[in-house]
């Protein structure tokens, strides 16, 4: 331990004489590492912000809404389809004992006024159920009575965003807001959800039950169509394969809206947090290209330290010499050049480190892609940084310790 | 003599490959020398006496022969062996001083005990130091190569030669770049080392340093052509 020590400290000595040179063969590495940090962190980071957003939609959740496919498509027929009733509602709960909970929704953006503050946000009309349904947990006092909800109540549950803007902190139970010059009422708060991390937050909402939004409030009251709803949300029973639910869905709705084998769904069936894994799974491919690019550089930093460690073997050829005739055996000289390999290889991590947590700092200032600072990882590349070194420090190291005492000592 | 001699030539051969044509630096060389001996090796250039100094120190390995040195048969072993062999028994001094650049006369010194395997070594720093002090350089500890004069770094070698207490000391023309003032004390210095006992075996060109000594080995074209002892001589004056 202390000969181990010794050696470092030739090797450190060694390093200093020639920092510059040192410093230079480091880069590779620096550059290796601190990529390597910095790719790591930023596809944590969004990895965990996506399990985030899972998490808040839940996992086992389903949405319905009438238009063609959601994402990607090359239909954008969304608005033509004919809306969903809470007549299909009904017709899915009896049909389907994979159904957990269920909450239609209708959703417009309206001012609110409260004393003389005048705030607009999403209002937002539900069934009862929606508050499981999307994981909300109601915070302080209650959430809609079926009554309430079937007869058009004036009631109001508030996010945390809308206390914080129009009610100063305050608790707003019992007082009255209006909505589009309708007074209501509030009866609940909404637990704190964050940041959505897809721009606005998911606090910044308003809920009232279904029918009054659609009488009061978003002028969406079609005649034509009684009781619509925008869209469908609902949880299944975790025992039943969600796929399989998915599909059972599409099949029966299909028969229901009449829509003759082979023509295409004029509704969709989501599965958001399979949407969102998609998008993961391209992250984390984005994520393999980076790790390839950075296991690209530390073996161009490799060669580097290679490369110099061959030149000082051979410019200190003499001291080789000189080491070998009093006495050194040949595993003390290749372990005195693969410690100095390895050194340069770990202070050069030590920057690369330090570079890249500075860098994605940085990056999750200037931007908002979330970062996650993985302390295994640093381990992880400290680690392969000492490898790099031994790997290839060992050639010219082995080649300075085969060296014959007398031939070193001549040596011009 | 045969029983107590320190180091043994019989019948050695160096011969060195210079593409097709073989050089031979020694030819069926065979002497002894005894321990406390003080030994001046002479000769023209190229006749060999380098390469002597270098088979004794296990710098290098003789062709054919056998050369035992404090009992050990220097051909064909390990080179771990010979490394120990070089680190416990032999202390070099080179023309060249061979000293590490950039590195001070203190951690010069101490770099044979660096390598020792002995396990019941004292404090490397009060070591090396009193072998400073015993080449009088104890006020230069700190002082790096390129800043000591000629007579200086050969003093610091020759400390560096002797912190491992050797039995031997090999100086292939250590005065060979002194001048004349700073060879004789380094001479003196030889002469003390001597009368402590270490057996020396010096290079030389100059009649000066080989008359200090009571042996002398002439050397031409990689044979011993004379041997003279002043041992008698001596002890008749
Ligand atoms: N590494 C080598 N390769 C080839 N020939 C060598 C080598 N070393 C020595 N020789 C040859 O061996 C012979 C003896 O060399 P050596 O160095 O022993 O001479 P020397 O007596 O020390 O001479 P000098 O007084 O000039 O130092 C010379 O002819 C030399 O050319
Ligand atoms: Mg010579």
């Amino acid at each position: 331990m202390k000969t181990l020590w010794k050696t470092v400290n030739i090797a450190l000595v060694a390093l200093r004489l020639n920092a510059l040179r040192s410093f230079l063969t480091m880069l590779g590495i620096i550059i290796g590492i601190a990529s390597v940090i910095v790719m790591v962190s930023v596809s944590s980071g969004s990895r965990q912000a996506v399990e985030q957003a899972i998490n808040s939609l839940g996992t086992n959740m389903l949405t319905i809404r009438p238009g063609a496919r959601m994402w990607g498509g090359r239909k954008s027929g969304a608005g033509s389809a004919a809306p969903f009733t809470e007549k299909d509602m009904a017709a899915l709960r009896k049909r389907f004992d994979f159904i957990d909970d269920m909450s239609g929704r209708v959703e417009t953006s309206a001012p609110v006024i409260f004393g003389n503050r005048n705030w607009t946000t999403s209002i937002t009309g539900i069934h009862p159920a929606y508050i499981p349904v999307r994981q909300w947990v109601i915070e302080e006092g209650r959430n809609f009575t079926d009554r309430e909800t079937r007869s058009g109540g004036k009631v109001a549950i508030v996010g945390q965003e809308i206390i914080e803007n129009i009610f100063d902190g305050q608790s707003p139970i019992g007082l009255r807001i209006r909505i589009k010059n309708v007074p209501f009422t509030v009866i609940g708060t909404l637990r704190e959800k964050g940041a959505s991390g897809f721009g606005r937050s998911h606090d910044d909402v308003i809920f009232i039950p279904i029918s009054t939004a659609r009488m009061r409030i978003s002028g969406k009251a079609d005649r034509s169509v009684p009781n619509m709803v925008e869209r469908i949300y609902l949880t299944i029973d975790p025992e039943f394969d969600m796929a399989f639910a998915q599909q059972e869905l599409k099949e029966y709705i299909r028969e229901m809206r009449k829509i003759t084998p082979g023509a295409e769904d004029d509704f969709n069936v989501a599965n958001y947090s399979e949407f969102i894994r998609a998008r993961n799974e391209s992250a984390a491919t984005l994520g393999l290209l980076l790790a390839a690019t950075a296991i690209i550089a530390l073996v161009v930093g490799g060669i580097g330290i290679m490369n110099i460690m061959l030149v000082s073997v051979t410019e200190r050829t003499r001291e080789i010499g000189i080491r070998l005739a009093v006495g050194a055996r040949r595993g003390d000289i290749l372990m005195q050049f693969l410690v100095e390999a390895v050194t340069l290889c770990l202070i050069g991590s030590f920057f690369g480190v330090a570079i890249g947590l500075g860098s994605g700092t940085l990056i999750s200032r200037l931007s908002n892609i979330p970062v996650l600072v993985n302390v295994p990882i640093i381990f992880v590349a400290i680690a392969s940084a000492a490898f790099v070194g031994i790997f290839f420090g060992f050639y010219p190291a082995r080649k300075a310790s085969l060296m014959n005492p007398i031939d070193a000592l001549r040596y011009e | 003599m045969m029983d107590t001699s320190l180091i043994s030539f019989r019948n050695v051969c160096k011969d060195y490959r210079m593409g097709a044509e073989i050089v031979h630096a020694l030819s069926h060389v065979s002497l002894d020398i005894a321990e406390g001996e003080y030994v001046a090796v002479m000769g023209p250039s190229g006749s060999g006496k380098s390469t002597l100094m270098n088979l004794v120190g296990a710098l290098d390995v003789p062709t054919s022969g056998d050369l035992i040195v404090h009992g050990l048969n220097l051909v064909e072993q390990e080179s771990d062996t010979l490394a120990d062999f070089r680190n416990r028994l032999i202390g070099y001094v080179f023309q060249q001083f061979n000293l590490l650049p950039r590195t001070s006369a203190l951690e010069n010194v101490k770099l044979p005990l660096f390598y020792s395997r002995d396990d019941k070594m004292g404090d490397m720093n009060e070591q090396a130091m009193r072998c400073l002090e015993r080449v009088g350089l104890s006020d230069r500890m700190d002082h790096e190569p390129a800043q000591l004069s000629g007579g200086q770094q050969q003093r610091v070698a020759i400390a560096r030669a002797l912190v491992n207490n050797p039995s031997v000391i090999l100086a292939d023309e250590p005065t060979g770049a002194l001048d004349t003032h700073t060879s004789m004390e380094l001479l003196d210095l030889f002469q003390e080392l001597n009368d402590s006992g270490i057996t020396i075996i010096v290079v030389t060109h100059e009649k000066e340093v080989a008359d200090v000594t009571r042996r002398k080995l002439i050397f031409r074209d990689g044979e011993v052509v004379d041997d003279i002892s002043l041992t008698m001589h001596s002890a008749g004056a």
